[in-house]
């Protein structure tokens, strides 16, 4: 019996090998879009490029990048295509990327305040992607919330727990909302905004698309979340909604061709198909809904579809500056987990026994007690350090381990986590004083 | 009374045979384990920025709260999940062993069919129904205007950890129990023992090597697991914790490794301990075969509430698949108890690839079944018959499996085998039998529990009286020890098959195409977008249903197998 199963898997096993030959027009992509975005792209360029097949392997970003990095010796990969710029810009500087000029020319050098493609040529931009609140309209209705349109509305009261956001240390494009909101409203404010927000989630999710499947599905009601995530969920039937918030930005999402690359030729063909009129139009399906780059496609586009290169809103975002975000990477993200993700329970807390307070107190005006909240709010929004620190050489090289560093990353986290503990343990008293007053 | 103290072991000397095949599963443990997971884990050992060796990185790890904080949750949830998981299992492993019960069969099945949850998928369909805003929920919420947060928390990861990993317990239980020769149960009758004292008495000291095998397995990788707590957002655990340091995008933080060295140092412990409790107790019984323990007959009112027991254990297991179920046919799924519509437009969608995937799963996971009931099967006998130096390595390397995140597991064979270049020059790693030994090595501590806990009910006095009548050890082990393993290697294959078929993170990082793509992967793909929720969770129906049925046949095959024993007795 055991020998007859044997023979049989061996055989299969035959089977698979001789299927496995290839013909010389494969051209390999490394990307973290999804099947629905990347069939159709599949289906036009074979068609448009006869005699190429494109063979997709799917990975996350991140493990993306590492997949490129380990195999670097012996390339087979063509292409990388994902959403997150700094995935490219840590691709590109470590060399992975090949340089190229797309014969596709006419499009726009930016998008927004946002440069479309990379200035040394090693990647391009195809799509536009702006950052803002998707929300749920069943949730919203049922717990009788007003839609919130700006960053500041998610740090009010009435959205306490009903906010999910991807931590930004695993996810490029919400490491990108963290950067454009610090850059926007200044390192303090910024992060005062920041905990304000923390300190209503419901969730950090480790995946980006996990804050879009929360709010599809209504586990929660409002999500952080790149502007693609909720068209196509409207587009899919989901009873969602999604705002731009006035500080934001648009920034592209990239391809960049693998250095060394096995199939130089069919990888140039795909990027100039990708940038082509026929693969802009790609982008506007339903299931996909990015913002082309191209902007004669937005003549085609659905009614109601926003187009970054004449809407208003779109102009007066600010500017992100790339270079002052790359220094900061690191500590940003490891800020973000040690004083929000991994202290949830802790800033929730302290949180909710604020807004308790605020309330008790509006209705019962004392001034020693708006003192004790105005505290409360300061000890919430304390920094363990500037933004001039983050960004010094010391604690860079923390991070990467260089000559100057004074501590051990380890050694920071422990640091900057235990400051956050304290603080909002102190604020949470503060608040409960506070009420004790009034009460 | 079984539990006799046993004889000490007398052969001293190693057999050149039993040397060859440690060697040989040493060099396959040592190839296709320690070496990729070392030259991952080595970052632990050395200084960020220089590469330096130290251990200044365990140091941090200790000093820092977060890290303590998730030390103790992950023992604290690994052992309330061993708990739950054995409330669940015993009541189903007893009624289909020791009573005339029908369709014990299909329970058999059924309550293993939890060990095969898909990715992602399976996350969904669970936040559906039991989530804040999850049917059961939303409609207690309608009626009483109560929550319960069945999903949050640690209390949330014990919940799903219990009701998915039970089956290990449940299987392996089942197959000792079976093992049990009536005499013991006649003899201890005849004595005036019955009931429940003849239960907790006999019974179940007899059948404490599967118990412990599945107990031990439900807690280190209710340890390990990283799935779940990260399904629940919570982070304060330590394997989410070694997964978001090794995954994070940039530059390599040593902490993650450090993370996995400790995963790595309990799950040897836990396992240790696990054989410290039986030492120095013989749980084999000489006679064997008997079609198990006899079955008694229930009477109505018993059989009401056995079906009761039974029906609600069923409906609270398999309701992630009712979901997923629900999920695959839905239209839309938002904040409502039920879906808007139904169709079946996502099996449509489906159904042209999934034919691939599914030869590809069934390939790679039966092939990686085999392997690993093959090297459990050896590291068994070589650690329970012989006196080989070195045997209890074997089994510790192998345990240590579990505990290396697949991705760590992933990125050291590329590292390892991408320098490797076949003669058309595409490099070693790129195969798809690489695949298969990354599954193998995964499910390897699984399959070797269940051939420990079956070789463990094997008494020794049959091997020694068939050398008596002069067989040789070859011809022993293929006439004696294997036929009366078979129940265990069973068992053993199943866990190892159905797991490795819906395995996914090691798989992520070696897949090359999608010509050689496993389900696990293609219901990745999907996944990603708002669309391709209800195709995804199709093709987990899919894969739940086509590992169902291969787990179905091979039970058929042990029944008839023991009746057939029976009979011929």
């Amino acid at each position: 019996m055991l020998k007859t199963i044997a023979a049989a898997m061996l055989m299969s096993a035959a089977f698979v090998v001789t299927v496995h030959a290839q013909d010389g027009g494969k051209v390999t992509i490394v990307t973290s879009f999804s099947k629905d975005v990347t069939d159709p792209f599949k289906a036009g360029f074979e068609a448009a490029n006869p005699g190429f097949t494109l063979d997709v392997q799917n990975k996350s970003t991140s493990s993306g990048v590492k997949y490129i990095d380990e195999t670097k010796a012996n390339n087979q990969v063509d292409l990388f295509w994902a959403s997150a710029p700094d995935a490219f810009d840590s691709l590109k500087s470590r060399e992975l990327l090949a340089k190229f000029s797309p014969s596709v020319t006419g499009l726009p050098e930016k998008v927004g305040s946002y440069p479309v493609n990379d200035k040394d040529g090693y990647y391009f931009g195809f799509a536009a992607s702006g950052y803002g609140i998707m929300s749920n309209d069943r949730y919203l209705e049922a717990n009788d919330l007003p839609k919130p349109v700006e960053w500041s509305d998610l740090t009010k009261p009435e959205y306490h727990d009903h906010i999910a956001i991807a931590a930004p240390s695993r996810s490029g494009t919400t490491h990108l909302t963290i950067e454009t909101i610090l850059q926007g409203e200044g390192w303090d404010k910024g992060w005062a905004t920041l905990k304000g927000i923390g300190g209503n989630l419901q969730q950090v999710t480790e995946r980006s698309f996990g804050v879009p499947d929360a709010v599809n599905s209504g586990q929660t009601g409002i999500g952080i979340v790149i502007d693609f995530f909720a068209f196509s969920a409207q587009a899919s039937g989901f009873p969602v909604s999604f705002a731009y918030p006035s500080v934001t930005t648009v920034v592209p999402a990239n391809i960049g061709i693998v250095a060394n690359a096995p199939n130089q030729a069919g990888a140039e063909a795909f990027v100039n198909y990708l940038l082509s009129e026929k693969g802009q139009a790609v982008l506007l399906e339903p299931a996909i809904r990015r913002l082309p780059i191209n902007p004669a496609l937005y003549e085609k586009a659905p009614e109601g579809f926003p187009n970054p290169f004449k809407d208003p809103r779109f102009q007066s975002m600010i500017t992100f500056d790339s270079d002052v975000s790359k220094k900061r990477t690191d500590v940003v993200d490891t800020l973000y987990d040690q004083l929000i993700s991994f202290q949830l329970d802790n800033i929730k807390g302290a949180t909710k026994a604020i807004h308790e307070a605020e309330k008790a107190v509006a209705a019962n005006e004392q001034q020693p007690a708006r003192a004790l909240l105005t505290e409360a709010h300061a000890l919430i929004a304390a920094m363990p350090i500037t933004a001039e620190e983050a960004a010094s050489q010391q604690v860079r090289d923390a991070f990467t381990g260089g000559e100057e560093k004074t501590a051990r990353q380890a050694e920071l986290e422990q640091k900057w986590a235990a400051f956050a503990t304290e603080k909002y343990a102190a604020a949470k008293a503060k608040a409960e004083e506070a009420l004790a007053l009034v009460d | 009374m079984a539990l006799v103290q046993s004889i000490p072991i007398r052969r001293v000397s190693a057999k050149p045979g039993q040397i060859f095949a440690i060697s040989l599963i040493a060099l396959f443990l040592a190839i296709f384990l320690v070496i990729p997971a070392g030259t991952v884990i080595y970052t632990a050992f050395t200084e960020k920025g220089t590469g330096a060796l130290t251990i200044v990185n365990f140091v941090d790890f200790f000093n820092t709260d977060l890290f303590r904080r998730s030390f103790f949750n992950s023992v604290y949830v690994s052992g309330m999940s061993v708990v739950w998981a054995s409330a669940i299992a015993l009541p189903l492993a007893v009624l289909t062993t020791r009573f005339d019960f029908r369709g014990s069969l299909i329970i058999q099945t059924l309550g293993f069919v939890p060990l095969i949850m898909p990715p992602f998928v399976g996350a969904v369909a669970m936040q559906l129904l039991f989530g804040r805003n999850g049917t059961v929920n939303l409609i207690l919420n309608d009626w009483f205007s109560i929550r319960i947060p069945f999903m949050e928390g640690l209390n949330g990861v014990i919940f799903v950890q219990s009701l998915h990993y039970f089956p290990f317990i449940l299987i392996n239980l089942s197959t000792s129990l079976r093992n049990i020769d009536r005499s013991m149960e006649e003899a201890a009758q005849n004595l005036g023992s019955s009931g429940f004292r003849l239960f907790r008495r006999i019974v179940f000291p007899l059948a404490m090597p599967g118990y412990l095998a599945g107990a031990s397995l439900v807690f280190v990788k209710v340890f390990d697991d990283l799935a779940t707590p990260l399904l629940l957002n919570v982070k304060d655990m330590l394997a989410p914790q070694a997964y978001l340091r090794v995954t994070s995008v940039g530059l390599t933080d040593p902490m993650g490794y450090v993370i996995s060295v400790i995963l790595i140092a309990v799950s040897i412990f836990a396992m240790w301990l696990s054989a410290v409790a039986m030492r120095g107790k013989d749980y084999s019984t000489t006679q064997r075969g008997g079609g198990g323990l006899s079955r008694r007959k229930l009477s109505r009112g018993e059989s009401v509430i056995a079906y009761g027991v039974v029906g609600l254990i069923l409906l609270l297991v398999l309701s992630p698949h009712i979901g997923l179920l629900l999920l695959s046919l839905a239209t839309v799924w938002s904040f409502s108890p039920l879906p808007d519509a139904y169709t079946v437009a996502h099996y449509g969608r489906v159904f042209g690839e999934s034919s691939l995937y599914i030869k590809n799963t069934l390939i790679y996971a039966s092939l990686a079944g085999l392997i690993d009931v093959v090297i459990g099967g050896a590291i068994a006998y070589l650690v329970l018959r012989t006196k080989v130096v070195g045997r209890r390595w074997l089994d510790w390397a192998a345990t240590a499996a579990l505990a290396i995140p697949g991705v760590v597991l992933g990125i050291g064979y590329l590292r390892t085998f991408y320098g490797i270049t076949l003669p058309d020059g595409t490099p070693l790693a790129t195969l798809w039998v690489m695949v298969v030994l990354a599954l193998a090595i995964r499910r390897l501590p699984y399959a070797l529990r269940a051939c420990y806990a079956a070789l463990q009910q094997v008494s020794e006095s049959l091997e020694e009286a068939a050398e008596n009548l002069g067989a040789t050890k070859q011809r022993t082990i293929r006439r004696i020890v294997l036929p009366l393993m078979t129940g265990g290697l069973l068992a053993g294959f199943v866990t190892s098959f159905s797991t490795a078929a819906v395995e996914l993170s090691a798989t992520l990082m070696l897949i090359q195409s999608n010509s050689d793509a496993p389900i696990a992967y293609g219901l990745y793909v999907f996944m990603q977008s708002p669309a391709g929720r209800g195709p995804g969770a199709a093709l987990g129906v899919i894969a739940v249903i086509m590992v169902a049925l291969c787990t179905l046949l091979s039970h058929y095959v042990i029944e008839r197998r023991q009746k057939a024993l029976g009979v011929a007795k």
